[in-house]
């Protein structure tokens, strides 16, 4: 091997090394108008409510964030309200440990589906910018909306999304 | 040849450094009560006496620090 080629092959196995080590410049994540993946091949703990057909809010959530915990009595409103017309709300847990999850759904009560994202593949797929984040998927499991955050005044037009994917 | 060495040096750097961006469900432990700087005034004042009396200057402790990063 000459001169040239080493530094060459040197070269290509140190940018190998930052393109896997650093954040990459744009992050792949769920869009808006792209299928949810089978959320079966994501190793999550819990039971998964069957999705086909209905429209899904999924929820990422974590006990130490404020705005989640203040999200769910109008998420547990949502799923008692249009439960009937084939709604679904899945909150999906990014605890460390289940037994910060447990703890904090001892105190707060809710009424939907609950699964855990133990490693994080999921919310690493979705690739979410803020906790809380919301998907809302259509009868036919297309993304349609997606939301960063949750903030109380915005609830109307949520619930404006959640009925038109409804009909 | 110099540009190739440049960038050769400028890529084991950048491959070796130590920093890494928190995600936004990693961010347990720095929405934890005890990183919240403020937590206890108590401590504060006693803190800030101590480097008023020490250091002869006082403020500056209002930089952020940790936090859920939420909404």
């Amino acid at each position: 091997m000459n001169r040239r080629n080493f530094i060459q092959r040197t070269a290509a196995l140190c940018s190998s090394i930052i393109a896997t080590t650093s954040t990459p410049l744009f992050a792949a994540g769920w869009k808006e108008g792209a299928r949810l993946p089978d959320l079966g091949s994501f190793g999550l703990e819990g039971t998964l409510p069957k999705l086909a057909g209905k429209v899904v809010y999924l929820d990422f959530w974590a006990s130490w964030c404020a705005p989640c915990k203040a999200s769910f009595p109008v998420i547990n409103r949502w799923h008692q309200e249009l439960g009937p017309r084939g709604f679904v709300v899945l909150g999906v847990n990014i605890d460390e440990t289940q037994a910060d999850m447990q703890t904090f759904l001892k105190k707060n009560v809710v009424q939907f589906p609950v699964v855990r994202d133990a490693a994080h593949k999921l919310v690493a797929a979705a690739d979410v910018s803020t906790m809380p984040s919301s998907f809302m998927i259509d009868r036919q499991g297309v993304i349609r909306h997606a939301h960063s955050g949750f903030h109380a005044k915005e609830e109307p037009k949520l619930l404006a999304q959640l009925n038109a994917l409804l009909g | 040849m110099k540009t190739l060495r440049f960038f050769l040096c400028l890529s084991a750097l950048s491959a070796f450094s130590s920093c890494t961006h928190v995600k936004p469900w990693e961010r347990g432990h720095l929405a934890d009560y005890l990183m919240i700087p403020g937590r206890d005034p108590l401590t504060d004042s006693i803190s800030e006496h101590v480097w008023f009396t020490r250091e002869a200057f006082a403020g500056g402790r209002g930089v952020g620090g940790g936090g859920c990063g939420c909404n």
